[in-house]
């Protein structure tokens, strides 16, 4: 329990920064309530004409339900890709462990829009022999996300092995268990947690990813933050606004439901 | 009995999968950038001559290093005084602070960008304001410029930053902070001389990583700088799609992780990578 509590002065900053960083989640409020056609605060009556917008506009159903087929495809690849290479780290400590898993890390500390660029190329050369799986194609797509977030899904699983304690998988291989047998029975239900945190933040990135969806879509594969982009860009639709409650509040609730459940855990 | 050779299959066998596959469709389409970068549009080293010789893309550079600075020392700061009272506050300020800092950190950065330009575009929350009171007549120009990229870029980052600087200030001895008071240090002096300077591991690592990620920014500066401030990633994203010049895009790309992986070695070597999660 920490004894030397921050001051009255460190307390009124800080909530200047507070204010700072819930003020744009607050901002969008009002605006998804406006009758107006163009992005505006509401004078006098509200209108949930944007919110219908979002379920009667095709085009959001459709992106909505492409990002999910693509989320869904690209974390299951990351996470089972991750998962292999962790425990191989784990179980085996091979020689060069460190650059290898930096390796693996590099599309995480490399420049979005460099990777962007990087996996435009990708894309671009397989197009000229497949036409279901290149540039623009939710395949493709998908295995972008997955370049993309199996760094963070690696991490997560190279955490949660680090706490595992070491002599249950020794009990194991002195009693004669076999690889297969070590990594299913013994390692993996005990990093549950990891893997299934792993393959949520997989999903989740995937979903809001932008930057290098940008790069390597144009007409048909138009995932979710592809359509708010395009919205965002040119003439900006309020619809977006209340696309933007929406999620805002479905994320309070997960991070609530998160947070309840790590206490009881704790508890 | 477990044959070393059989260890040494079982890992190979495990990691295999996904060295392949980050070989096959990350480093090899690198490399395919760098090609393009000597050989678009003609083979030589033209594309790096125009670097350094492009008015537009010098300006370019010097406006990203510039929003880097700035937005690397405001997100910092901003970010040690929400981190103290998370760390160190008493139970309900620590809750308050953590749900200030997540909730932002989860929600895309479209979301984000898009709540900046309801708050400061013209006929935005601010100005909306602003004018009802009579306190202004014409709209203030706060978004579409450099100050908008700032404050959005800054409003993504300040998570970023909490992270290491928790880290820096949770391994920090209680005792010490006593030991101060106890011998009559004000507050002030105390925070000052004796908090902060051990905290230096936190800072050092916090603005690395925010500098390293403003200066590969896309989304935040397109939108909220509206093509009039743009920054190195967008003009990436200019020269392959509008202008077609796609070896200056790859020159450019090139030189980006060049002086990201430098910044990088010089933060390792004061820096041990486990400080910073």
């Amino acid at each position: 329990m920490p004894t030397y509590r921050p001051g009255p002065v460190s307390l009124i900053i800080a909530a200047f920064v507070a204010l700072f960083l819930l003020m744009p989640l607050l901002a969008v409020i009002p605006v998804s309530l406006t009758p107006s056609r163009m992005l505006a605060m509401p004078s006098g009556e509200l209108s949930l004409r944007h919110y219908r917008a979002l379920i009667e506009d095709p085009r959001w159903l459709q992106s909505i339900l492409l990002s999910i087929r693509i989320g869904v495809v690209s974390s299951a690849f990351s996470t089972v890709l991750a998962l292999c290479f962790s425990l191989g780290v784990w179980m085996f400590q091979p020689r060069f462990t460190a650059a290898l898993v930096g390796f693996v890390l590099l599309p995480m500390v490399v420049p979005p829009v460099v990777s962007a660029i990087t996996l435009y190329f990708l894309l671009t050369s397989i197009s000229g022999f497949s036409a279901f799986f290149g540039y623009d194609t939710w395949l493709g797509v998908a295995m972008a996300h997955s370049v993309m977030t199996v760094p963070f899904a690696t991490v997560l699983m190279l955490v949660s092995l680090s706490q595992l304690d070491r002599r249950i998988d020794l009990a194991a291989r002195g009693l004669g268990a076999t690889v297969w047998e070590r990594a299913t029975r013994v390692i993996m239900p005990n990093i549950k947690f990891g893997i299934v945190t792993a393959a949520l933040l997989s999903f989740v990135l995937s979903w809001e990813e932008i930057g290098v969806t940008l790069f390597i879509t144009s007409v048909n594969a138009i995932t979710l933050p592809r359509l708010m982009w395009m919205g965002l860009r040119d003439n900006i639709d309020p619809a977006i606004a209340a696309l933007s409650v929406i999620l805002i509040i479905i994320t309070v609730l997960v991070l609530a439901v998160r947070s309840f459940v790590a206490r009881q855990r704790g508890a | 009995m477990r044959s070393y050779l059989s260890d040494r299959m079982g890992a190979a066998l495990l990691m295999a999968p996904l060295l392949l596959f980050l070989v096959l469709a990350y480093a090899w389409p690198f490399l395919g950038v760098v090609k393009w970068s000597f050989t678009l549009p003609t083979p030589g080293l033209g594309q790096y001559e125009a670097l350094l010789t492009d008015d537009l893309v010098q300006s370019v550079f010097i406006r990203t290093l510039r929003i880097a600075a700035v937005v690397t020392v405001v997100s910092v700061a901003a970010a040690y005084a929400i981190t103290v009272v998370w760390v160190r506050g008493t139970p309900a300020q620590r809750l308050i602070a953590e749900f200030c800092i997540l909730v932002p950190f989860w929600i895309s950065v479209l979301t984000r960008a898009f709540g900046w330009v309801a708050l400061l575009s013209n006929r935005g929350l601010i100005n909306t304001w602003l004018q009802a009171i009579g306190f202004i007549s014409e709209p203030l120009a706060l978004v579409r410029n450099e100050f908008g990229v700032i404050v959005g870029m800054t409003h993504f980052l300040i998570p970023f930053a909490v992270f290491p600087l928790a880290s820096a200030m949770r391994s920090l001895d209680d005792r010490v902070l006593l030991a101060a008071r106890g011998l009559g240090s004000s507050r002030m002096r105390t925070f000052w001389t004796v908090f902060v300077p051990m905290t230096r591991s936190g800072i050092i690592g916090a603005a690395m990583i925010v500098f390293v990620f403003s200066l590969g920014f896309f989304v935040t500066p397109a939108i909220l700088g509206g093509g009039r401030s743009v920054m190195i990633a967008e003009l990436i994203y200019l020269r392959i799609f509008q202008s077609p010049d796609w070896g200056l895009g790859a020159a450019i790309s090139v030189v980006l992780v060049l002086f990201v992986g430098a910044l990088m070695a010089l933060l390792f070597r004061y820096v041990r990578p486990k400080q910073l999660i």
